[in-house]
Parts: C-alpha cells; structure tokens; sequence
C-alpha cells in the first residue's frame, strides 16, 4: 500500500540495510558469541602455532607466521558458516516466519544476510590482523587490500554454504552435522596448517575442491610471499566457486518452507 | 476483506484442512475455534501467503493468496504463536527494522513508530531490551510491529496464550482500542471461550479442517436454547402461573417441584418473570457459556461415528419396540 514501482529499488536497499542493521546488533550484544569467536582462532594461532612451529619443520618460514593466512581463513571459515546455519535459530522462534510475511523477496532476504555474514567476518580479521602485528607482519596498502577482497569473497560464499545448509536442515541437532560435515572438512583439507605442494595425491585431489584452498593460497601469497598459485588463480577460482554456491543458495533458500 | 474458497491442504497421511469455505466482514473481529489440530493455524499460515494449499483458494483485501503474495504481505500484519522479537534488541529497535522491511518511507518512519508503541502502551520502554519485557509486553510489542505498514489486516494467533489473567484483560482491552482506533479487521485464534465471547464479531468453529458453525457469540449461545432458569418451591407449582405466556420465554417444564424455563436475556426479563410469585424456595440461573457450544459442537462431531453412539442408540430403538 505505501510501495509504488517508482520507490521499489530504494525499498529493497531498506530491506538489505534492515537485515543487515538486525545481524549486526544481534552479533555485537551477544557477548560471549563474539568472545568465542575471537578466542579459538588465537589458540589455535599460538598453541598449535608455537607447539607445532617447535618441530622444526621444512616449510620456508616460522610455522606461527605460515599459518597466519590460514587462520585469517579459518575465522573466516567458523564465523560464516556458522552464520548462515543460524536461521536453523530464525525458524525454531518465529523470527524467520515474521520475515517471510514481510514483502521481500527470498534473494534479498538471502542477500541481506550474506552482508550481515561479510561485516561479521571483518570484525573478526580486523583483530586477527592486529595480533598479526606482534607477530612480526608487516601490511602494505596493496596487501590490506588483497586481504580485504580475499576475506570478504570468501565470507560471502561460505555464508552462502551456510544458508544453503540451513535451508534444508530443520532441527538444532541438525546443526552438529553442518560443524562435522561441513566447517572442520573445509578447514583442514585448505592447507590452513600445512602445505598442499607434496600431498597424496587423493588428498591433494580433495584440497581442491574446497574454496577455502584458494583463499589460504592467496593469502599466503599476499602476505608471505609463499603461494602454490599465483594470487590471480587463486581469485580467479575463488569467485567461481563463489558464483556457483551464491547460485545454488539463492534456489534452495527460494524454495525453503516458511513454516 | 477475507473470502475463503474450498481450501484444502493435505498432508502425506491426513487432511489439515477438508474443503473449507467462509468469509470475513470488514472491521470486524472474526474468531476461530476449535480443539487442538483443527487446522486453525494452518489456515493462518495459508492466509498469510507461508504455505500453499492444496486445492483451492483465497482472497485477502483482494488480492490472490496464490498470484499476488506480495500485495497481500503489504495487507496484512502477523502476530505468531512463539515470540518472534529479537529479545537482545530494545522494542524500538525491532520496530526500526520491520518498517525497514516494509518500505515504510523515512518520513512519517519515526512518527508511526511512536504511534503504535503508545497505541499498546510500551511508549516509555522503548529502550529496554526486550528480554526485560513481561510475556504480555512482548505480545503488545509484537501487535505494534503488526500494524506498523497500516494493514487491513491483522492476525493474531493466540494472543494471550500462556498469560496471566490480568494481562489476558489488559491485552483485550488493547484490542478492542486497536480495532476502534486502526480500522483494520481482524482474526483471531483462540483455545479461550471466555476470550472469543468477549471480542469476537463473529466466530468460526473449525474441527477436523471444516468450518461447522459459524455466527455471532450471542446466536451460538442462543442455539443452545438461550438462558435456563430453575424456580424451585416449597409446596407445589402454583397452578394459576403461567409462565409461558412471557414472549422472552421459549419453553417450560416441570419437574416435581420444580419449573424449568428456556428464556432470553435472564439478566433483563427476571424481574417480571418472578413479579408476585409466592412460595418460592430457590432459584437457579445459568446463562449457557461459549463453552457449553463449544463442547456440544466439538461433541457431535466426536461422538457422531463413535461405537458407544452406536451401540447407545441401537439399545434405545431396541427397548422402543
């Protein structure tokens, strides 16, 4: 009734920034869900980091700093697909049914929440990185850049990934399977703790089936100087991936019941 | 503003809804009933464009539920059954984001915020967090976010389910304001008789996903043969009374010392029906409930093909001959 064609596209930006605003207000109050978030990507970055990097391996660098791009990626890993998966939560109180009687479309729903997923992941990295800095990891402009591209590409197909999920996963329990079956897979076949160079081949086959394979290269490449591609393969394929899964998102959370 | 065509919507093993028909009138408050699984919220759900019936088919502010869900989205306001507030955001905050979700443009955003929270009293909360509201705030606050975007209608699944009687009369009381103030028609579903008789226009019985009865409250009641009274006296009916002469009384019986009247309206015609009467023991009075309907209703379409019906009136055609 207050809508006319003329005011549709300023309607649905509304919408987006309304998803979006409610995502990010829910995150930043939830205190103990950020602080966990933060925690586990600095314990692994540090125990595994500091335990592992005391074993002398042969790999170019400190181990501490050569799985410092991956666990940029596994924050961003964690924090998306978890994301996604929480309209598991929307649906099991009526928040997602109260969305879905308001006049917008599945995809900016979906849309919506992808950026909520982004911003999310940018608040997680954003500490990561300052952490980077006592590390001994030096940002150029170019690098910032190319960190801030690879995490929120990747952000937005994983959060994607998630949605997709959650669309057709009813049940909290549900959710246990996406963490097993889903977040860990993705994390430990990227190469985020090891180098992808001299695997078995049947595992090396799996790396590359998993995006975030390109995203821990690119990174690597970025920051170390390290990659096993170069850094515009690995965009190149990342927003592929990205693509496909945005595709197949948008369809299954089309086609999600309401109720 | 509601016409509701032989809507069907069947499920693998069983029918939620059986060839269901009605219509409901503009500005008015139109109840539906019935036991638990009727299809009372499945029908909501269908009106509100979440799910897609079967066979047939409905019309809300004239839209197509099926061809224009979105027009009918913009008609309407949804309060669900769970909470559906983000309980971290302040009450104002949930409100700014459903206009959003709405398009309801910046200007007159605020002032139609400020609007529906004093419309449901939560004006000077506004910047709580909505886990610090009662259970009966929350529902307020989420009939506010129902009727932000003026809709022509407005649904409330059990509204005051799980409330404390207090908050169930003040919710009425907001309802009844929003109806008058807003202009804007609304159905409700309820499991509280006591409720529907109180708001409702209309009411429509629903059991095993078809509508059998469907009238105003008063009507319901009267179909039950309207308000019994029971005149008991010490020595023997007084012969002379006549009792059926009354034009508010519908039937008498007697019953040893006692003389059963069906009449309408016992709170406005006792005074002349029991005018001069002597020797008069007790009297009893009973105004039959919407309950007493609701359980003949829901009654008779239990008991219909049931075995002890059966058996029960096979026994008394039996003794007859």
């Amino acid at each position: 009734m207050l809508n006319t064609k003329k005011h549709n596209s300023k309607i649905v930006l509304g919408q987006l920034y309304a998803l979006w605003l409610r995502e990010i207000k829910v995150f930043l109050r939830e205190r103990s869900r950020l602080i966990a978030s933060t925690f586990t990507p600095l314990l692994w970055l540090f125990v595994i980091g500091s335990g592992l990097g005391s074993t002398n391996l042969q790999i170019g660098t400190d181990y501490e700093k050569f799985i410092f791009p991956g666990i940029i990626c596994m924050s961003v890993i964690f924090t998306s697909v978890f994301f996604g998966s929480y309209i598991i939560w929307d649906r099991k109180f009526d928040f997602l049914k109260s969305v879905m009687v308001a006049p917008a479309s599945r995809t900016t729903v979906f849309i919506g929440k992808t950026f909520g997923g982004m911003t999310t992941s940018l608040f997680q990295v954003a500490i990561i990185l300052a952490i980077g800095i006592a590390l001994g990891i030096n940002y150029d402009a170019l690098t910032l850049l190319q960190i801030l591209s690879i995490v929120l590409i990747l952000s937005f197909c994983l959060t994607s990934l998630g949605l997709t999920f959650g669309s057709y996963i009813e049940s909290l329990e549900g959710f246990q399977l996406i963490v097993s079956f889903v977040v860990f897979p993705l994390f430990f076949l990227s190469g985020a703790l090891f180098p992808i160079d001299n695997l078995p081949a049947w595992l090396k086959f799996i790396t590359l089936v998993d995006p975030a394979t390109y995203s821990v290269d690119a990174l690597r490449n970025s920051i170390l100087h390290l990659g096993t591609y170069s850094f515009e393969l690995d965009l190149a394929i990342l927003l592929l991936f990205t693509f496909i899964i945005t595709l197949i998102g948008i369809f299954s959370f089309r086609r999600m019941k309401a109720v | 503003m509601i016409i509701v065509k032989n809507l069907v919507k069947r499920y693998s093993d069983f029918n939620a809804l059986n060839d269901l028909s009605f219509e409901v009138n503009e500005n008015e408050i139109f109840g539906l009933l019935g036991p638990n699984g009727a299809g009372k919220t499945t029908l909501i759900h269908i009106l509100a464009t979440l799910l897609k019936p079967t066979q047939g088919g409905a019309i809300v502010n004239g839209f197509d539920v099926l061809r224009d869900a979105i027009k009918v989205r913009e008609s309407i306001g949804v309060v669900f059954q769970a909470p559906s507030s983000d309980d971290i955001l302040t009450g104002y905050e949930n409100l700014k984001i459903h206009a959003l979700l709405y398009g309801i443009p910046r200007k007159i955003r605020e002032k139609r915020i400020s609007e529906v929270l004093e419309l449901v009293g939560l004006e000077d909360r506004k910047n709580d967090q909505v886990k610090k509201y009662s259970g009966g705030m929350r529902r307020r606050l989420e009939i506010a976010r129902g009727l932000l975007h003026n809709p022509k209608v407005l649904f409330l699944d059990e509204p005051t389910l799980g409330l404390d009687p207090q908050s169930r009369e003040t919710m009425w009381r907001y309802i009844k304001k929003i109806v008058k103030e807003e202009k804007v028609t609304i159905i409700l579903t309820t499991h509280y008789m006591e409720e529907a008789d109180m708001l409702c226009d209309r009411i429509g019985f629903i059991s095993n996903g078809k509508i059998i009865a469907l009238d105003s409250p008063s009507k319901l009641k009267q179909e039950l043969g309207g308000d019994m009274v029971k005149i008991t006296f010490n020595d023997g009916i007084p012969s002379k009374r006549d009792f059926a002469h009354f034009d508010f009384v519908h039937k008498v019986e007697q019953n040893g010392n006692s003389v059963i009247i069906y009449m309408d309206e016992v709170n406005s015609n006792m005074h002349r029906l029991i005018k001069d009467l002597e020797g008069v023991q007790t009297i009893e009075y009973k105004k039959p409930t919407l309950n007493d309907v609701f359980l003949k209703l829901s009654g008779d379409s239990l008991s219909g093909d049931s075995p002890e019906g059966g058996f029960m009136q096979r026994y008394a055609q039996y003794k007859k001959t």
